[in-house]
């Protein structure tokens, strides 16, 4: 507490020697509680929930939770058609997401000027403000009917074409897991636009100058100046676009088409791990129930894993900002 | 941050290839912003047109009736009421927690390796999915006490918590110094500093970063799943028994073939949106007027 460093916050002196008032200690131990329930709920996660989903993890056996058959009716619970849905909708999320996101951060940061980057950060930050079960409900009855038919068309136009064919083919649904991804991009956009323009606007003014003072175009500045300086943070935010996608819920179990399978046709009906705990989970029992709180657990390793390593790679690729 | 702006005096050649390629980016980059507005807008213009035309005092207030009823009939009472109190509870928690944090975090922590851990995972924390927080509480507490709008609103609370901390760690950051050193040379405990001059001078960044938080939560619908058990009847006792709520209330009557159900839906989204979009623009003044009292 007491060391002197030059850049530390301001501290009052008598913290060296005479005997600070109860009132005063009592405020700095309430405060580190406050800050200790972080760590301690995340503890507590992990602890509560595995422990839920041990009669699944016992009765299932290793093997069992790594199968792909899911079958109530029958006591067989494996997880791996869940954990495909929901990589496949977030993969889907994150290729249409991301292009645009990063592209609408430039626009902002490299484009516009100031006095309108600003209305359309508001606009963007309104995609963040409708909840996920609007979307799920404008999904359901709006989206999921509008696509049936582009769907059918598009899946009888490539039947049999190779490569496409088996991504695009038949079997057609409005609700998939291609609509899934449609949805959870709209969902995921503003936050990887916020950071990816908040790395951007880290890039310092003097290499945007030298490099259109090279007479570089806007575009050649972008990708001389801008780009190497801010590809890691940008990585950053693109994972933890991926984990909100993952772990998204009410959306994905409304659009997704709630079908336990895994096959190559990105148009034909799924589900995710958060939707399906969403949707049966009411209806469970038993080690049934376990067997979805034992998703949810899946799911908290999963989401932990990614944002633990987007956090880092973010504050990496800041500290090499201000470092150099 | 400024734009740097393209220079005026322009000596290149004109026409090239290089300058077209240029015009076609950023080109495309306006057509990016269109491909999130377009369809930004046409949800708002469903959810409002659709919702408007359910939408009255009648709807806010009256109970919810059997859902093969056509739309004119009943509304959607008890889910605004399940939405106030469960809501306001998750903020009363999470609110004060998460500012305290934010003071550790600042005042006290300084750089510390604890303080840095506990930053590091509020930030992992906002990104824990809702759903795993509804478990959560499901197997910590409904397990033991039943269903509840309390078990709702620690749900909602612990999504809450990190983006408090957060977003008021932020705005502590930006408190000058010199107010600090200013206070403890008058002889002030660190306390006393804290809670009269470096809160107060932070207070508006903190309280719109809360609402944020508070809007985001009052939509989330994942965790209410197993902690409140949506039901249909008004419940004014958020301690216990089960409790409704507008964001549940819109998921089971999506699901329902009937026009009513769906109608009523509609009207639900309208008011929570409604909910959402006030407190977010309350926010926004807030800001506004901090900044310019800050700066």
């Amino acid at each position: 507490m007491s060391t002197v460093t030059s850049a530390e916050r301001a501290a009052p002196a008598g913290a060296l020697s005479e005997r600070r008032p109860l009132g005063d200690r009592v405020f700095q131990i309430l405060a580190l509680a406050a800050g200790l329930l972080v760590l301690v709920i995340l503890v507590l996660i992990a602890e509560s929930t595995s422990q839920q989903a041990t009669s699944w993890f016992s009765s299932e056996g290793f093997s069992g939770i790594f199968s792909v058959a899911w079958n109530p009716a029958a006591g067989k619970f494996g997880a791996m058609a869940f954990v495909y849905g929901t990589v496949i909708s977030s993969a889907i999320a994150v290729v249409l997401a991301v292009p645009v996101s990063v592209a609408i951060a430039l626009l902002l940061t490299e484009v516009v000027s100031r006095r309108w980057a600003r209305p359309i950060v508001y606009v963007i930050d309104l995609l963040a403000v409708v909840p996920s079960v609007v979307w799920g409900l404008w999904g359901i009855l709006v989206f999921v009917p509008w696509l049936n038919g582009i769907y059918s068309s598009i899946g009888s136009g490539v039947k049999g074409t190779p490569v496409v064919g088996n991504l695009f083919g038949p079997q057609t649904s409005g609700a998939s897991f291609f609509t899934a991804g449609i949805v959870l991009a709209f969902m995921i956009t503003p936050i990887v636009t916020s950071l990816s323009r908040e790395v951007i606007a880290t890039v310092p003014a003097i290499d945007r100058e030298g490099a259109y003072a090279l007479g570089a175009t806007r575009l050649e500045m972008i990708r001389g100046a801008v780009w190497p300086h801010s590809q890691g943070g940008i990585v950053g935010a693109v994972l933890l676009g991926l984990g909100r996608a993952m772990g998204e819920t009410i959306a994905v179990a409304l659009v997704i088409g709630s079908s336990a399978q895994i096959t190559s046709h990105l148009l034909a009906p799924g589900d995710s791990m958060a939707a399906v705990i969403a949707s049966e989970f009411g209806e469970a029992s038993g080690v049934f129930r376990a067997g979805l709180i034992g998703l949810g657990v899946l799911l908290f390793v999963l989401t932990i894993f990614i944002n633990i390593l987007a956090r880092s790679v973010v504050a990496r690729s800041t500290r090499r900002a201000r470092g150099a | 941050m400024a734009v740097t702006a393209e220079p005026k005096v322009d000596l290149r050649e004109p026409a090239s290839w290089r300058r077209t390629k240029n015009r076609i980016v950023t080109a495309l980059m306006y057509f990016a912003l269109v491909l999130v507005i377009v369809p930004l807008g046409f949800v708002l213009f469903t959810v409002i047109s659709k919702g408007a035309s359910i939408i009255s005092g009648q709807f806010l207030t009256a109970a919810i009736p059997p859902q093969v009823l056509p739309g004119g009939i009943g509304g959607m009472g008890p889910a605004v009421v399940g939405t106030l109190e469960i809501t306001g509870l998750a903020t009363l928690m999470a609110v004060p927690l998460g500012v305290l944090g934010a003071v550790y975090l600042n005042e006290y922590g300084g750089r510390n390796l604890l303080a840095r851990l506990i930053g590091f995972f509020s930030d992992v924390m906002t990104g824990v999915p809702s759903i795993v927080m509804g478990l959560f509480i499901y197997a910590i507490w409904v397990v033991h006490f039943g269903f509840s709008g309390l078990a709702g609103a620690f749900a909602l609370a612990c999504l809450m918590l990190p983006v408090v901390i957060r977003s008021s760690d932020e705005m502590l950051k930006l408190v000058p110094n010199a107010l600090r050193e200013g206070s403890y040379a008058l002889g002030a405990t660190r306390a006393r500093v804290t809670l009269t001059v470096v809160l107060p001078t932070a207070i508006g960044g903190i309280v719109s970063g809360a609402l944020l938080a508070v809007a985001r939560a009052a939509g989330e619908t994942a965790p209410l799943l197993f902690t409140i058990l949506t039901v249909t009847a008004t419940n004014t006792n958020v301690f216990s028994g089960a409790n409704t709520s507008l964001p549940s209330q819109i998921f089971s009557n999506a699901i329902l073939p009937y026009s009513g159900a769906q109608s009523r839906a509609w009207g639900a989204a309208l008011t929570l949106i409604a909910i959402a979009f006030i407190l977010m623009i309350v926010a926004r003044v807030i800001t506004a007027r901090f900044t310019r009292l800050g700066r």
